[in-house]
């Protein structure tokens, strides 16, 4: 395995994801001078839109275990999950400064008044809030979407003083197309060989492209496809698990690693799912805006934060689980996300129903030691071993 | 020994017999299958669409707060938690599908399954989450009747309008699950109900803007909102809030007040914490110190400052309650504007934040709201953390300590004549939010 070339790029990527100083948005920024750069909260924003304006969309994912909370605790208190938390604390610390504006979305109550919050606080800070349908099926619904993400164009054509033509929104899905395609090659790749990709190193990769243009996150997951292939890792003895349960605040990187070190092949996962939020293509013709929409409505990935009763999310697990021949699902869980701790209950319940094991961790971005996890997912992978 | 804050008198009584006749109706509907009845949540709830169905809504909010008060919430929220739902879960949550599991019912009469599980998301994603389960766990039907967070200044033609059509397929789904056709001049009925127990209810509120305040606007206005909820668009509401406004007229013509001298006037902020509520109304018994308004007498729907449903445009009137006219699906900013009205207009001493655990949704930046009266307006604020649902999450000595502490720095300003000037609260931080 020509491994440490190729390991020192997957250190770059991981570097970059988990870099709280936003050099790169800060470089990309000097590179384009008065060019403004959009964060968002996670879990899904149509990036598109920010990019067809010309401004560069930014994926937070809250500040693990690198910044110290000085001020947010005495904002949020006690029973809040952290990324809330340490994304208050970076505004106030100033680490969002290369950010011109912010936006959420209906994701759960916690993160909405999170970007009240900061209003207050940041009050000459573009902030805005996207309502992002939660009734599907509504013939309205398209119609609503379309004329929020119009909202939202609009402002932003105003923040940057530009606008964005639909040849130019449509060349931006036409990119992003390109990025969740090969991300979905890569996911793809590892759930039939993890052994040549390892989860920590897909995870990192994608992650990173959260601070970088769109094409040069394309061209880095095109290197990775040409150059892993030729890897020549060896199988080893692990089961194959589906992680549920991390859309929005993210587990350390060296838990991720210590679930492969104990022996999981992660054969897929909800990480940074904003990236990978669409099952496939945007469409390209027709009007830009409503295919953004219309395919929020009907083109995404189940998560806990979108609902759609047509398909429940608890059927469309373990149907996925199957069919990349999951043995396990491990779900894993931030600590205070009630979004999960609800679907925790119909997961276990309808997983319990098809017979498949499961196994429910929760976690804290800024935890580093985990020996107790370590445990627990040890025993879980040595009793499916050996069953 | 604790001063008396309760009273009592006919809309008691009157309370009480509404709020049985509606648990008789479910009751009727669990045995015999009609009237139809609508699970809904009590946030920006649309009651008027229900009459025109004849249909009875079914608050799994109430009968989770009648369960605490009686002390008895604990039971079904160890049920829940045993099917795995977590420690840190809403437990109004909790508490609701644990009886379902459980066949607890507030009065021990039936509960029907209902009809339509109509999920009227406003603001809280919980509901969501939690009309999912229950429709789910007892296999009814769901619609989900999505409304746009309030995140503008004023309400959006394109939000009015996607609610308004929402509105629409409920009432197909509904004439489909019936098989009956929706009475459109009941529901107008209903919705003109609505209007007037609004501006009766209103000038209930606004009397507790005279000194001494007849009735404690967060304790007792939570006797009141039962039937502002479940009969709001019916003649028999209006008749309640008709009496209940003319008692309070009375009492404030006879000037009396909650207590036999107000000492404190404040507005509560969050929800109360029910399994403790007697002893919790106690503590603010002591210092004679009476709630003149609260922001979760507003959940439901918020009429004080003007809004009223309109019976000639009666869909959009619906939808525009739903959508800007209640404390749940307004922004954490408006909320705040929201107190500071109450402040200044209710002539407040201060501020009382119950952090509620189980409720992100009310207390996620809470730190933030009191650093914002504290400090940027100078009011006196009061920070308290328990449960409203569960039993586990009070600790009665430090709670007293603290509201104690409070009142008696509060009195001793009183006395020394140190006071907040409104001037200085007025010119300093209003938030340019509320619409
Ligand atoms: S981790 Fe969960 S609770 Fe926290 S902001 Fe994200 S969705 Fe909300
Ligand atoms: S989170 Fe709060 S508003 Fe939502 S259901 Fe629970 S108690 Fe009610």
């Amino acid at each position: 395995m020509q491994c440490a070339e190729s390991e020192r790029t997957f250190d770059k990527y991981a570097e970059i994801a988990q870099d709280l100083s936003l050099a790169e948005v800060r470089r990309w920024k000097s590179e384009h001078p008065g060019a403004k750069a959009i964060g968002y909260f996670p879990v899904y924003a149509p990036m598109e839109i920010i990019q067809a304006c010309g401004m560069l969309p930014v994926g937070l994912n809250g500040a693990g275990d690198r910044l110290d909370i000085q001020y947010a605790d005495a904002r949020f208190g006690s029973f809040i999950c952290s990324i809330v938390k340490t994304t208050l604390e970076m505004a106030m610390t100033g680490h969002l400064e290369p950010l011109d504006g912010l936006l959420f979305s209906t994701i759960c109550d916690s993160a909405r008044n999170l970007c009240y919050v900061l209003k207050r606080n940041f009050p000459h800070m573009y902030l805005d809030f996207l309502h992002l349908p939660h009734n599907p099926g509504s013939p309205a619904a398209v119609e609503f979407l379309r004329g929020e993400y119009a909202r939202l164009q609009q402002q932003l054509e105003e923040l940057g003083g530009c606008s964005a033509t639909p040849e130019g929104l449509r060349h931006a899905i036409a990119l992003y197309n390109q990025n969740r395609a090969l991300l979905r090659q890569l996911y793809a790749l590892r759930a039939a060989a993890p052994h040549l990709l390892r989860t920590w190193e897909l995870y990192t990769l994608m992650r990173a492209g959260n601070f970088v243009p769109v094409e040069t996150h394309n061209q880095w997951l095109r290197e990775a496809l040409e150059e892993l292939p030729a890897r020549t890792g060896k199988p080893r003895d692990s089961i194959r698990v589906v992680i549920e349960g991390s859309f929005c605040e993210q587990p350390p990187l060296d838990l991720i690693k210590l679930m492969e070190e104990a022996g999981c092949y992660v054969v897929d996962d909800d990480f940074i799912l904003g990236r990978r939020w669409f099952t496939e293509d945007v469409p390209l013709d027709g009007e830009p805006l409503t295919a953004l929409a219309e395919s929020y409505l009907n083109r995404a990935v189940y998560s806990s934060v979108r609902h759609d009763f047509r398909n429940p999310r608890h059927k469309a697990l373990v149907e996925k689980t199957r069919r990349l021949n999951g043995q396990a699902v491990i779900l894993l869980i931030a600590k205070f996300c009630e979004p999960a701790y609800f679907d925790y209950v119909l997961f276990k319940r309808e997983l319990e129903a098809a017979g498949i094991p499961h196994l429910l961790l929760e976690f804290e971005e800024k935890a580093f030691t985990f020996e107790r996890l370590r445990s627990e997912v040890e025993t879980f992978v040595e009793s499916l071993l050996f069953d | 020994m604790t001063a008396k804050s309760e009273y009592r008198s006919q809309i008691h009584q009157l309370q009480k017999d509404l709020m049985l006749q509606w648990y008789e109706r479910l009751d009727e509907a669990a045995r015999t299958g009609s009237p139809p009845t609508v699970a809904m949540m009590i946030s920006g709830n649309c009651v008027e669409l229900l009459e025109g169905f004849g249909a009875v809504p079914l608050y799994p909010e109430v009968n989770a707060l009648q369960l605490a008060i009686r002390h008895q919430s604990l039971e079904p929220i160890l049920a829940a938690e045993e099917l795995g739902y977590a420690a840190d879960n809403c437990a109004y949550v909790k508490a609701d599908i644990g009886c379902m599991l459980k066949g607890i019912t507030p009065t021990g009469g039936k509960l029907p399954v209902p009809t339509l599980v109509l999920c009227n998301f406003v603001g809280c994603n919980t509901y969501i989450k939690w009309f999912e389960h229950v429709a789910e766990l007892q296999g009814a039907p769901l619609y989900m009747l999505d409304v746009p967070f309030f995140r503008t200044e004023h309400p959006r033609r394109e939000d009015i309008d996607y609610v308004v059509r929402q509105l629409q397929e409920t009432v197909t789904k509904l004439e489909e699950l019936i098989g009956r056709r929706f009475d459109y001049d009941r529901f107008r009925e209903a919705v003109r109900c609505s209007a007037e127990v609004e501006e009766l209810w209103s000038r209930i509120k606004r009397l507790a803007q005279k000194t001494p305040s007849p009735f404690d606007a967060y304790f007792d206005a939570i006797t009141l909102m039962g039937p502002l909820y479940v009969h709001r668009g019916t003649p028999a509401g209006v008749e309640f809030f008709r009496v209940a406004l003319q008692e309070m007229e009375d009492k404030v013509a006879r000037g009396e007040g909650l207590y036999d001298q107000e000492k404190f006037r404040v507005v509560m902020e969050g929800p109360p914490p029910y399994p403790y509520f007697r002893t919790f109304r106690d503590m603010f018994a002591k210092w004679k110190a009476c709630a003149v308004a609260s922001t979760y007498s507003t959940v439901g729907g918020l009429w004080e400052f003007g809004f009223r449903h309109d019976p000639d445009h009666p869909f959009e009137a619906v939808a525009l309650h739903m959508l800007a006219h209640n404390v749940t699906n307004r922004n954490y900013l408006q909320r705040y504007e929201q107190i500071r009205r109450y402040v200044e207009e209710w002539h407040a001493h201060g501020v009382i934040i119950h952090f509620v655990k189980s409720c992100r949704l009310f207390s996620a930046g809470q730190g933030d709201m009191r650093d914002y009266f504290t400090r940027t307006l100078g009011i006196p604020t009061l920070y308290l953390e328990s449960d409203l649902e569960d039993p586990r999450y009070f600790a009665e000595a430090q709670t007293r300590n603290r509201i104690d502490a409070f009142f008696e720095a509060l009195e001793h300003a009183q006395t020394t004549g140190v006071s907040i000037s409104m001037e200085k609260r007025r010119a300093s931080g209003a938030l340019k939010v509320i619409s």
